[in-house]
């Protein structure tokens, strides 16, 4: 087994103190250099993320006001993408949208990410019958389809947005606990696990202070794909009936019914809701790409 | 050879019992059952008299282990029981609609496959030229891009132009036909998911090829068959291809076994019948015969690809022998 010494961005990255400072700018420019397309997906997800942050106040119009008189607009100077069939302004929902995307797909991905990180590292660390079992859950929950095992937690629990993250990060907990393990086995050899364990720390620090930090790399690159995919799922669910309800704007809520029927009479309604998943999962990967290729040093010099 | 399928069927047994527990449960977690619902329809007075008689027939006052005995047991003698909806053998239910989905998900792989391979090799032979850029922007496009809505905007395309061009609007037909009773049409209505599916399906394929290939050109086996003064065409097909295609054959089983069941929302935008669909209906009917079928099917797929690919590796890289 290889073990791949952590680099300096990676160090930066973790936030962790080396000899040599240098400031977040630095690391910011140096970065924006390097991946001129990383910074642009960076770009596409800072502007989602003000637009879901700020929402009231970019927002021309409620997103949930019907304006009978200007059913099914084509984008104009008010509308600036037109309405609906329940005239509603779509560029407004689209903002508010963005909001909750991106809750969703943060949260799912974070807590699916973290869960499956410590349960990984902790079954690499412990093994035994530990890790018997553990593989052997991952290997049936790994046995459903996202979608097919987000929908069984929605038939559950409900739909709404907080079970929704539920429903999502249930799936990524497994196929972030296999990634991490596998890195985590490699750790586990590593002398200085074994000298904190002969100075007597006890098992929750080794597994927290020294074997997390070393697993970050493939963790954060693991994260960004998460997001990705948790935005494609609440669409998905969201379209199904069975994620984010009405009222609550929601881009996969958008697509809903009525795609189709208007398609020769207001196709407005089915594009743009799309291209702004389209956009904000494009951003994300291009940022994930980005970071890989900082962070991971064998495929540094591609 | 034979003794290492034998043993991966053996050690498939615990993820089918656990699936089939974790199913069980699920469907027992969600409120209400099938009694109440089937009854119930429509808004009519629910007799909890009548509620109780079919619960009893249904079997679903027996104790949850009893109830999943039973499961287990009729699986071992193939028996997969009634829906509890329609009342018809789930065996009748699933081979209704396995076909379409069946040859959505192939199509998608062949699909999948054609555009990808050669794509992601050229990309990592080409690297860093205008090329590459391309296909790593035209992959990465597809990763970000939902295929429902993909699906959605080439119905709203073919829809438009048909309009535009006949006056009147074409919907795809929506009773499945196998391909050898009329192939056209079998394909005017599967072509489009399929291909909306293949596209991101190539695309995750794509990238990995590029990047197996990316790593596997930098090894010291290629530098060699180089000095050796051997064709680049001979060492790309048979060096570095056949390396490279390891993880990539991993992967395209993977998103094979996912596919027969993920299908769910793109057979809801082509409105097609498909397995996708039947597992909803079933979740949201609270059949759990049905449901607990449909899970296990697609688990059972999942684990045959995975041991279809195990095997495929040995016939890729002779190095790998089973143990």
């Amino acid at each position: 087994m290889t073990i791949i010494a952590p680099n300096r961005v990676a160090a930066d990255l973790i936030d962790e103190p080396t000899d040599r400072k240098r400031s977040t700018l630095d690391v910011a420019l140096n970065f924006m250099k390097r991946q001129p397309l990383g910074s642009f997906g960076l770009l596409i997800v800072v502007v989602m993320f003000a637009a879901g942050v700020l929402a009231e106040w970019i927002a021309p119009f409620d997103p949930e006001e019907n304006d009978f008189s200007a059913m099914m607009e084509a984008p104009n100077l008010v509308h600036w993408l037109g309405t609906d069939q329940l005239g509603r302004d779509i560029f407004s929902r689209l903002v508010f949208g963005a909001r909750t995307a991106l809750i969703v797909g943060f949260s799912a991905a974070f807590m699916g990410g973290i869960i499956g990180l410590v349960l990984g590292v902790s079954s690499a660390y412990f093994g035994g019958w530990f890790d018997l079992l553990f593989q052997r859950v991952l290997d049936v929950l790994m046995a459903f389809p996202l979608i097919i095992l987000a929908l069984a937690v929605v038939s559950v629990f409900g739909t709404g947005v907080f079970n929704v993250i539920l429903a999502i990060t249930i799936p990524l907990i497994p196929r972030c606990g296999r990634v991490v393990r596998a890195s985590a086995l490699s750790v586990r050899e590593v002398p200085y696990v074994d000298a904190a364990r002969a100075l007597g720390f006890s098992h929750a620090r080794i597994v927290l202070r020294h074997m997390v930090p070393n697993v970050i790399a493939p963790f954060l690159i693991l994260l960004s794909a998460f997001v990705g995919q948790a935005i494609l799922a609440e669409a998905s669910l969201s379209y199904l009936g069975l994620g984010v309800q009405e009222p609550v704007p929601a881009w996969g809520l958008m697509l809903q019914g009525g795609a189709e029927e208007y398609a020769t009479t207001a196709p407005w309604i089915a594009v743009f809701p799309g291209v702004a998943i389209m956009l904000t999962v494009l951003g994300i990967s291009l940022f994930g790409d980005a970071l890989r290729d900082a962070i991971d040093p064998k495929l540094r010099d591609r | 050879m034979y003794r290492y399928i034998v043993k991966r069927l053996l050690l498939a047994v615990p993820t089918l019992v656990g699936a089939a527990a974790l199913v069980f449960v699920l469907m027992r977690l969600i409120p209400g059952d099938v009694c109440v619902i089937r009854l119930g329809s429509g808004g009519a007075h629910v007799d909890p008299a009548s509620v109780e008689a079919c619960r009893q027939e249904l079997g679903l006052n027996n104790p949850l282990i009893v109830q999943f005995l039973d499961f287990l047991w009729s699986y071992f003698t193939f028996d997969f029981g009634t829906s509890m909806w329609s009342g018809q053998p789930v065996t009748h239910e699933i081979a209704a609609r396995l076909p379409v989905s069946l040859q959505i998900a192939v199509m998608a792989t062949v699909i999948a496959v054609a555009i990808a391979i050669p794509l992601g090799t050229i990309s990592a032979l080409r690297e860093n030229t205008w090329l590459d850029h391309v296909v790593r922007m035209v992959a990465i496009a597809g990763i970000a891009t939902p295929s429902f809505w993909l699906g959605i905007m080439s119905l709203v395309l073919v829809l438009d132009i048909t309009y535009l061009a006949t006056g009147k609007a074409w919907m795809p037909p929506i009773q499945y036909v196998s391909f050898w009773q009329d192939p056209i049409h079998n394909l005017s209505m599967v072509l489009l998911p399929a291909i909306t599916v293949g596209y991101r399906y190539s695309a995750v394929t794509m990238r990995m090829t590029r990047s197996a290939m990316l790593e596997v050109m930098r090894e010291d086996y290629i530098r060699t068959a180089r000095s050796k003064g051997l064709l680049e065409q001979i060492i790309i097909n048979r060096h570095a291809l056949k390396n490279a295609l390891l993880p990539v054959v991993t992967l395209i089983g993977i998103e094979f076994a996912f596919l027969i069941g993920g299908l769910v929302v793109t057979e809801q935008v082509f409105n097609l019948n498909g397995i996708g669909r039947l597992f909803v209906q079933a979740v949201q009917n609270q059949d759990n015969v049905l449901t607990q079928a449909l899970v296990m099917l697609v688990v059972v797929i999942f684990v045959v690809t995975n041991l279809v690919v195990d095997l495929l590796y040995a016939w890729l890289d002779p190095r790998i022998r089973f143990s």
